[in-house]
């Protein structure tokens, strides 16, 4: 029995429907992030889950409880907010202890659970300083600590990494994860950046525009994307438009030129027209083994960054961006070069039609 | 002279130059600072010393001293008390009204009304207002007749508007819109994820205002009724026309010193007056230091 | 707090309430002068009276003088503050706020006792010099608000920028302000003109102590002397402090913001 269940949630405000039926079972102890891009629904679901906005249909189950229409303070549940949102008038010790005190819990108690809470983010000399006072990473931990302190069956996590600068951000995000697996308490977190999600979650809930894209493990949403979507949110890729020659046995044209792809083409028919995905790090430039693909194309941009070497090469009417490594004793390829672009069949991706 | 060579030799040379400029900007604000010193400091500066000055020159307490008179702590007396009743009511019905528009489940249209009104009715002190509390409290009134038909003779209650109370209800109608516009803006800055993480935590509304939202309101909410209570203690225009000389306050009866109305006796006008400022003066510097301190938490 | 559905409500209409009887009951009272029905005799009553009209007339001359010297004194020094001193910035302010401080009454005291007759500065010697005198009682009484609205339009203007490009083009210290500044501060210089008409038409404190015949003196003497036309000249004043209101919600907004909000 899975420990957060959303069956059938809808939100709707008026005539515009911003989550459509969003069923999903989260286990006792995961790590489940919602990717995507603004306006996609991903907060909106979080909102419901917390409490703060009321579905219109569907229900929401925690623990085998209904909380469905249960007001926010009576769930049980911890929330990370991207403006922090710590109470300026009380102190680090009085933030993180206030879900205890609203419980009448005893002072000794509050005080050493606070004490414990403000040791497992490592600040334990701030308790007694205002929020204005710390930094915006300081303040976001200690907004982490005040959520589990009153030991919540679910931490809910809103962009809580959005505001802070893109250092703090990466050592904060080991931080989270490192706690959650030491606490092993069931997480929902909403992200816009697919790298934090990517990097923190045992499985990944991509959402477009108020559906659910696709429902995944990190490494299952990367390498087989179901839909342009997902695959075009998640890390690079190149897109490209082909002809099928031959559905069963694999074949298709790109731009006239024929290539064979292993991962099957979903559903086409000889003739119909796809969209694929390349990921770039699968591209070889002018290689000389055979990995099984090769297209002819020409060289129309090169951008010179150093380390890397970021090539664009057009076939006809599709082109494709791939990074080589820069060689000391080689000059770049220049644009006009005409050169080869070779994969493996395994490679080459066909993405199932759009949705509606 | 070249800094770079200085600076090696003379470490004072850098902050040296920047004194030198400093005087040449400051004509820039002599024509300001002489308006305000000749038409707001100098007047007022003169005033205290008057008050403590005897009609020779000379230098005495014996001003303040006189102000311990009967008629005058009268004075004061009820000024304090106009002011703080009409400062405290107007604080608690403008703190609830403001509530209700920002914050409570009214339609959107309102707010703008009330800030409009509200701006123009704290405008709307002096006389006219107190024809218009005549017209509507006072013995031929509106109201009066109103509540005469239903059976409630205000005259026989002993209520009447040349009175403590009937001030005071005058006065509100420049204090609570007072109220309303400085405490909307802080209401807004009570942001809504401070509720929604209360509420995440368990805690009901009360506890949100208890703990988080009354806390980072007050000195907003105090620093605001100590200004009402400077507003209503200097005011001297809606008194002079409702209740004459009748109801003695500070103002009125500094104005009729300075009228020559009463026995001509400048220098315990200058007393009087010392007293207004002080009084004042006090209020407005525990409303800065509670703008401060409000202002320290909020980032 | 999304408090009680019942709450919020009885607020504002008890509010509502309270506000609003004494304009209605004014108004009514207003009517009454003849007996029997309702008529505007008190009205013309007033409007036929030379005293309304000269009065009226003075007061205004007296805040439009107000409102030129305001913005003389106010705009050159907030924008020099702005460009070549903020770190002076908070004392002025506190020196702008000293006129809420310090009541009316005492600065009028102030006057009659340094600048009478036989004072250095004999400003009450002469009808003429106390009216000067009067007008600039008023400049320092909006002050406050002036100041306020004049350096919040500065404060979202470039002011070292714009200045820097004026005096690259070749112009000089008056161009700049009233060419370049003034223009961009149209709309707090507007606000602050139209609080210092509200506040300047109803003031009596000091016009009655200085004893010029401004409109504040003559409304409390129909106060003492009549019966319904004191009703008809509130009325007046309310309507006159709204549309100073009303045009400063026209005028005296940014005109950046009124077209970002239309967006």
């Amino acid at each position: 029995m899975a420990f957060l269940e959303l069956e059938g949630v809808t939100k709707s405000f008026g005539a515009h429907q911003v989550v459509q039926t969003v069923d999903l079972a989260i286990q006792r102890g995961e790590f489940v992030s919602f990717l995507g891009p603004s306006g996609c629904g991903k907060t909106t679901t979080l909102r419901m889950i917390a409490g703060f906005e009321e579905p219109s249909a569907g229900t929401i189950r925690i623990a085998d409880k209904d909380v469905t229409h249960l007001k926010p303070n009576q769930r049980n549940v911890g929330m990370v907010f991207q403006s922090y949102a710590l109470f300026p008038n009380l102190t680090v010790g009085q933030n993180v202890g206030f879900g205890l005190k609203v419980q009448k819990k005893p002072t000794a108690e509050i005080k050493a659970r606070v004490e414990e809470m403000l040791r497992l983010i490592k600040l334990p000399q701030l308790a007694d300083r205002y929020p204005y006072q710390l930094s915006g990473g300081q303040q976001q931990r200690v907004a982490l600590a005040r959520a589990i302190a009153t030991k919540p069956q679910v931490l809910l996590l809103d962009e809580p990494l959005s505001a802070l600068d893109a250092k703090i951000r990466v050592s904060l995000r080991e931080e989270i994860k490192a706690l959650q697996r030491e606490l092993g308490i069931t997480t929902v977190y909403v992200t816009h950046d697919q790298e934090e999600a990517l990097s923190m979650s045992d499985r990944i809930v991509v959402m477009s525009e108020g559906r659910v894209e696709q429902v995944g493990t990190p490494f299952e949403i990367y390498n087989n994307p179901r839909t342009r979507f997902v695959a075009s949110f998640v890390g690079t890729l190149n897109i490209l438009s082909a002809h099928v020659v031959d559905a069963d046995g694999g074949r298709l044209a790109i731009d006239g030129q024929e290539v064979v792809t292993a991962r099957g083409v979903a559903g086409a028919v000889s003739g119909a027209t796809v969209s694929v995905a390349l990921r770039p790090e699968a591209l070889l430039l002018n290689g000389a083994s055979d990995l099984g693909n090769r297209l002819s194309g020409t060289i129309e941009e090169v951008d010179f960054l150093g380390s890397v070497v970021r090539v664009r090469t057009r076939f006809n009417e599709n082109a494709v961006s791939l990074d080589t490594f820069n060689n000391p004793n080689a000059p770049p390829p220049r644009h006009g070069d005409k050169v080869t672009v070779s994969f493996a069949p395994e490679d080459i991706l066909v993405l199932e039609a759009e949705t509606g | 002279m070249t800094e770079i060579a200085d600076t090696a030799v003379r470490p004072l040379a850098v902050p040296r130059a920047r004194r030198e400029r400093l005087p040449l900007a400051w004509v820039g604000v002599v024509p300001f600072l002489l308006f305000v010193a000749l038409f707001l400091l100098l007047p007022t500066f003169d005033l205290i010393v008057g008050a403590f000055q005897t009609p020779d020159g000379g230098l005495t307490l014996d001003n303040i001293r006189r102000l311990n008179q009967p008629t005058i702590l009268a004075a004061y007396w009820v000024s304090i008390e106009v002011s703080l009743a009409s400062s405290l009511l107007g604080a608690l019905v403008g703190f609830f009204l403001a509530w209700a528009v920002v914050m409570g489940r009214v339609p959107r249209f309102l707010r703008p009304m009330v800030t409009t009104f509200s701006g123009v009715a704290s405008n709307f002190a002096g006389i006219p207002l107190a024809f218009a509390f005549l017209a509507t409290l006072g013995p031929t009134g509106l109201v009066t007749a109103f509540l005469m038909d239903i059976g409630i003779n205000l005259r026989v209650l002993g209520f009447t508007i040349l009175s403590f109370w009937g001030l005071t209800i005058t006065y509100l109608y420049f204090q609570i819109p007072l109220m309303v516009l400085i405490l909307m803006p802080a209401l807004d800055g009570l942001k809504k994820e401070w509720r929604e993480a209360a509420s995440i935590l368990g805690a009901s509304s009360f506890q949100y205002w208890r703990y988080v939202a009354l806390p980072v309101l007050w000195p907003s909410l105090l620093g605001t009724t100590i200004l009402l209570f400077a507003n209503a203690f200097g005011a001297v225009a809606t008194a002079y026309a409702l209740t004459g000389s009748s109801l003695n306050i500070v103002p009125i009866l500094l104005y009729a010193q300075i009228r020559g109305d009463v026995l001509h006796d400048p220098h315990l006008g200058y007393a009087l007056a010392l007293g207004m400022i002080v009084i004042t003066g006090a209020a407005n510097l525990a409303y800065i230091w509670l703008r401060m301190r409000g202002e320290r938490w909020i980032r | 707090m999304k408090g009680g559905r019942i709450a919020p409500w009885i607020v504002v209409v008890l509010s509502g309430l309270y506000f609003v009887l004494p304009l209605v009951a004014t108004f009514e009272f207003s009517l009454r002068k003849r007996r029997g029905a309702y008529s505007f005799d008190a009205y013309r009553s007033v409007f036929e009276d030379n005293h309304f009209l000269e009065s009226f007339g003075y007061s205004t001359l007296v805040a439009v003088a107000a409102i030129l010297f305001g913005i003389l004194i106010v705009v050159p020094t907030a924008y020099w503050i702005r460009l070549k001193l903020p770190r002076l910035r908070p004392y002025v302010e506190f020196i702008t706020l000293m006129p809420l401080v310090i009541p009316p009454i005492v600065v009028v005291f102030g006057y009659l006792r340094l600048y009478n007759s036989s004072s250095w500065l004999p400003f009450t010697a002469s009808a003429r010099a106390t009216d000067l005198l009067l007008i600039f009682s008023y400049v320092t009484l909006a002050l406050p608000y002036t100041y306020r609205a004049v350096d919040t339009g500065l404060r979202s203007i470039d002011v070292r920028t714009l200045t820097e490009a004026a005096q690259c083009l070749g112009a000089g210290w008056p161009t700049i302000l009233f060419r370049v500044i003034l223009p961009n501060v149209r709309s707090g210089v507007m606000a602050g003109a139209f609080l210092t008409f509200a506040i300047v038409i109803g003031e009596f404190t000091i016009a009655s102590l200085l004893d010029r015949p401004a409109f504040g003196p003559y409304l409390q003497n129909i106060g003492a002397n009549k019966a319904y036309e004191p009703s008809a000249l509130a009325i007046i004043a309310f309507g006159v402090t709204w549309l100073c209101m009303g045009l400063i919600n026209v005028f005296g907004r940014d005109p950046r913001d009124a077209a970002a909000a239309k967006k």
